[in-house]
């Protein structure tokens, strides 16, 4: 039998209800390279019997002739944001470190219910505040790929999912969640080769997700393929009373309706996107995605997102102002760390858990985010941020009036080496700049693999659709995937 | 205009005073999570993963407690926003676990109503006045801390945690501790009425922040202080007293007022500063990003005023013009929520038994529930058993004495029978003798005897000494062992005299 960990979720689920292999099978078999990969840190903790569990529960369903579920047999991975009952929840921080949840959160339960198991909590940016995977408490995580010119520098594999977009891309999970506040998913999956979906804010339930940037949050499925991604985001996905935002609408059958042909499709070129000193590869394969979807019967246009340059300035205050707040209740008082020197006070036990219990990064937005929020300051910042986020959502909604879906690179670069970007906070945060706008606006977007550069390392292109249609940016991704034929791979040189 | 003036050492000044209430939303369970909110349970034995704020946990508002906030501000006559939103506010507390309050600041549920203080001069309200009203917004209550359960640290329980308020502002309208306690009773009577805060002080489902400030008559407002979580009427207008008159000496000796909050020491009836405004917190207040705003539909608003019942100015009026009552009755019976129900039950019930209209009897009912009914039990104290105050038996009671088969006297001896054994009117009224003579033949007979023992007596009577008349009735009664009917007695005694 080939090797089962090279195949997806569409793969093992078809060929578990097939009974060309058992669930036990796969989960053994990834089970085995999550243990072979501690050079890549991707994960916080494995829970190799969890997945046994959730294996052998789908094969004696199979055995009783039962439904498997749209993910029968698939063991994931799950981003380390996401309450999982019984099993350590960290955020990737140290103030959270042993908080173990008597919940799971709802995207993690509607997986299990789906038949999926996990094979582990992967690790992240700290609080998912992060680009490169290099604010975790519990180290960086490192990309499977390396730069072909022998100096073996750690890449990264892009934040905040990063734990996700290393397992994904090293084959130690057929699939991972991830998060996505402004550009979690997309900017790690195109550093990595693997394909990611942000759907409509509101798709996926909150609830259960420790908040980074609560009107901005959005999970998603990370996987090698579109249909992967399509597959795995009709199981995340649904309403839930229990969070406000969720969206009250029924979840499509995104993978029954996947379709490459998009004729009569318009697909934007938003010519703010072309910024000056644009990285010519970058610019490249931006070239190459329009090519591909005209060649898939789409037509092309320029639209315009007027507002493009003011986006990510108001993200970095939008963002960190909630965080602010939803990181308030990290305070020692009920749970996870508590720092109380002898005879202290409560302000002091709030300053030494905090100071102790958060990273520089998270320290630095929670600042921002306070500051913002300040008297005197909040209608400058926090008031003038939304101001800019409703112009850029009526952007986008311009544009969705001359076209159906909008391509863009995900990033404004490949993947860089870990610590080359240590002392440049601000070109760190541009690693965002063409993800944040459609986090703003809500709107559903994608990142999949084109090609790689002439380092050989992966770029991948945006799809940015309207609220509600994944399904447009899919095809749209599915497009670009068939025509890219995207084989490239990580070598093997971690243990 | 209230003439309360504080009599300082340089003149005149006059007190202006604006309340904060805060209210407990009566609701099964709190704003944002479904734990349950009885009052007195067992310390962090109803708190939800939500109020706990746990990670990942997200608030999601109870309609319920919408409901009442908007049936509240339509019984204050207010403007009821159809969007409204909810904001955090920010601050670190062990007895807030989010670490932040959601309120609203912004866009408030509620906006200005009014209400009214009936004149009340005995109670230093020399003539009806309207007090403004602000807003009113709803809002989560924090946890409470214990700090008597151990020698070095303080426990935190979260039961009160994230139970909904809603906070009443008034406008700055008031200028007497008076006016302010009646401010408060109108407010907690209304809220009664509506049945959206159960009013009881005492358990903390209401208190209020008293905002005090003192200027001459006419002139500038002063600075205010702000004295926080007043539990009583009583404090409110002692915090008022107080306060009013340390201003008027701080400034009467050269300094100046703070802008600060203050505390009440219920102990020494004195305030002190809780923080300065440098100490004051900068809450960071901003909108929710867990919660989408709230719009009301106008089906909703519908639903809400239809569910009002009948308001204590409307009641009051009703029962001064439609049955009658003096003012004085009136405001009394309508002032709480128990007493106008006795009444109106009993009421009914008297109307049902004798076949008349509320109307004709409704002075009659209101002086036996407000005068004769519990002078009746203060004068037997414990031996009273309130169960057996029934509005069946009391209807019972004073059927018969509108009937005229028991007199006063004997009303007021079968219902102390009544409250202490909880036997029936009618069959005391029976077995005890408590009722009067109406039968003509029986009191002629004693009259005629009466007459024939007193010929001179009598004689006089004719001769003129009109006085007398009331000899011939007290002799008849005596003779009657006071059970002959006085109105039967004094017809026969008038037509006998005549005739003789």
């Amino acid at each position: 039998m080939s090797d089962l960990t090279e195949l997806g979720i569409k793969a093992i689920r078809d060929g578990v209800k097939a009974g060309d292999f058992s669930a036990r099978e796969v989960a053994e078999g990834f089970n085995a390279n999550v243990a072979a990969a501690s050079d890549l840190n991707a994960f916080i903790v494995a829970t190799p019997d969890a997945a046994l569990a959730a294996a052998d529960a789908v094969d004696a369903k199979r055995a009783k002739g039962e439904e498997l579920g749209a993910m029968g047999g698939v063991p994931i991975g799950m981003k380390d944001l996401f309450a999982t009952k019984g099993v350590q929840t960290t955020a990737a921080s140290h103030i959270l470190e042993g908080f173990t949840p008597e919940y799971e959160s709802t995207v993690s339960q509607n997986l299990w219910d789906a038949g999926a198991g996990m094979l582990g909590k992967l690790n992240l940016d700290q609080f998912a505040m992060g680009s490169s995977n290099e604010t975790s408490y519990f180290g960086n995580v490192t990309s499977p790929w390396r730069r072909p010119d022998g100096s073996n520098t750690p890449m990264s594999p892009g934040g905040s999912s990063g734990g996700s977009s290393t397992a994904v891309a090293a084959r130690l999970a057929p699939a991972a969640t991830g998060t996505d506040t402004g550009g979690s998913i997309r900017q790690p999956a195109a550093f990595t080769g693997i394909t990611g979906v942000k759907p409509t804010y509101g798709r996926c339930s909150r609830w259960g997700v420790v908040a980074f940037a609560s009107s901005l949050d959005q999970a998603g499925p990370m996987a090698r393929d579109v249909t992967d991604c399509a597959i795995m985001l009709g199981a995340m996905a649904g309403f839930d009373p229990k969070d406000s935002t969720s969206l009250d609408m029924p979840v499509p059958d995104w993978e029954a309706a996947l379709s490459s042909d998009l004729s009569g499709k318009k697909v934007g070129i938003p010519r703010e996107y072309r910024m000056d000193g644009m990285d010519e590869e970058i610019a490249a394969s931006w070239d190459k995605g329009k090519e591909m979807l005209r060649d898939a019967g789409a037509e092309i246009v320029d639209v315009s997102l007027p507002h493009t340059k003011y986006a990510l300035p108001a993200y970095y205050i939008i963002a960190p102002a909630e965080a602010s707040s939803n990181l308030a209740r990290y305070d020692g008082v009920r749970y996870g760390l508590r720092d109380l020197p002898d005879g202290a006070g409560l302000q002091d036990m709030y300053a030494e858990t905090r100071a102790a219990g958060f990273g520089d990064e998270v320290k630095r937005r929670i600042l921002i985010g306070t500051y913002v929020l300040s008297a005197g300051f909040y209608d400058a910042y926090y008031n003038q941020a939304q101001k800019i986020r409703t112009l850029v959502s009526q952007d986008f909604a311009s544009a969705f009036e001359q076209c159906d879906v909008i391509l863009a690179p995900t990033t404004p670069s490949a993947s860089f080496g870990l610590g080359e970007k240590d002392d440049d906070p601000i070109g760190m945060y541009l690693n965002d700049v063409f993800a944040v706008p459609a986090s703003l606006a809500g709107l559903p977007a994608m990142s999949v693999p084109c090609g790689v550069n002439s380092e050989g390392l992966p770029l991948g292109l945006q799809l940015v659709g309207p609220a509600f249609d994944e399904q447009g940016v899919m095809n749209a991704g599915l497009a670009i995937e068939e025509r890219a034929g995207f084989t490239h791979r990580a070598e093997k040189w971690w243990a | 205009m209230s003439n309360y003036r504080i009599q300082g050492a340089t003149g005149e000044w006059e007190v202006v005073i604006g309340l904060e209430v805060h209210a407990q939303i009566t609701s099964k369970s709190k704003l944002f999570s479904g734990a349950d909110t009885t009052f007195g349970a067992e310390p962090n034995s109803q708190v939800s993963l939500v109020d706990a704020a746990m990670p990942g946990m997200l608030p999601v508002p109870n309609m319920e407690c919408i409901r009442q906030a908007v049936r509240t501000g339509m019984a204050i006559e207010a403007e009821i926003n159809k969007y409204s939103r909810f904001d955090r506010k920010n601050y670190f507390y062990a007895d807030l676990p989010q670490g932040y309050q959601i309120s609203q600041l912004y866009h408030p549920i509620v906006g200005e109503g009014q209400l009214l203080l009936e004149k009340d001069e005995k109670g230093g309200i020399p003539e009806e006045k309207i007090i403004g009203i602000e807003r009113i917004h709803v809002e989560q209550d924090a946890g409470k801390l214990m700090h008597d359960q151990h020698p070095t640290m303080s426990y935190v329980d979260l039961n009160r945690c994230g139970v909904a308020l809603m906070e009443i502002v008034s406008k700055a309208d008031m200028r007497s501790p008076a006016e302010a306690g009646a401010y408060v009773r109108k407010l907690r009577s209304i809220l009664r009425y509506v049945g959206s805060c159960d009013g009881n002080m005492e358990e903390g489902s209401m208190r209020a922040d008293v905002n005090v400030s003192v200027r001459r008559p006419g002139e500038e407002l002063g600075t205010r202080t702000e004295t926080k979580n007043v539990n009583s009427v009583r404090f409110v207008m002692a915090v008022i007293e107080y306060e009013a008159n340390r201003q008027v000496d701080v400034i009467e000796g050269g300094g100046s007022i703070d802008q600060e909050t203050r505390l009440f020491d219920v102990a020494t009836g004195t305030t002190r500063t809780m923080r300065s405004k440098e100490d004051a917190h900068d809450y960071r207040y901003f909108p929710d990003p867990d919660l989408l705003p709230i719009n009301l539909e106008d089906a909703f608003l519908e639903d809400c005023r239809a569910s009002l019942p009948e308001l204590p100015d409307a009641k009051r009026l009703r029962y001064i013009n439609e049955l009658g009552l003096s003012d004085y009755n009136a405001a009394t019976l309508t002032a709480e929520v128990e007493t106008f129900a006795r009444f109106e039950t009993l009421l009914g019930a008297v109307a049902k038994q004798l076949g008349k209209p509320e109307a004709k009897i409704a002075t009659m009912v209101s002086n036996w529930s407000m005068s004769i009914a519990p002078g009746v039990i203060k004068s037997i104290g414990d031996e009273a058993n309130l169960e057996y105050a029934t509005a069946e038996a009391q209807a019972a009671i004073l059927q018969m004495q509108e009937a005229g088969e028991i007199s006063g006297s004997q009303a007021k001896e079968i219902y102390e029978i009544v409250l202490k054994t909880g036997r029936a009117p009618t069959e005391i009224a029976e077995a005890e003798g408590l009722k009067q003579v109406s039968d003509t033949g029986a009191i002629e007979a004693a009259i005629d005897e009466i007459l024939a023992n007193n010929e001179d007596k009598v004689e006089q009577y004719k001769g003129g000494k009109d006085k007398l008349f009331g000899f011939f009735v007290g002799q008849t009664m005596k003779a009657m062992q006071g059970k002959a009917n006085p109105q039967v007695v004094n017809q026969l005694l008038k037509g006998k005299l005549v005739k003789v």
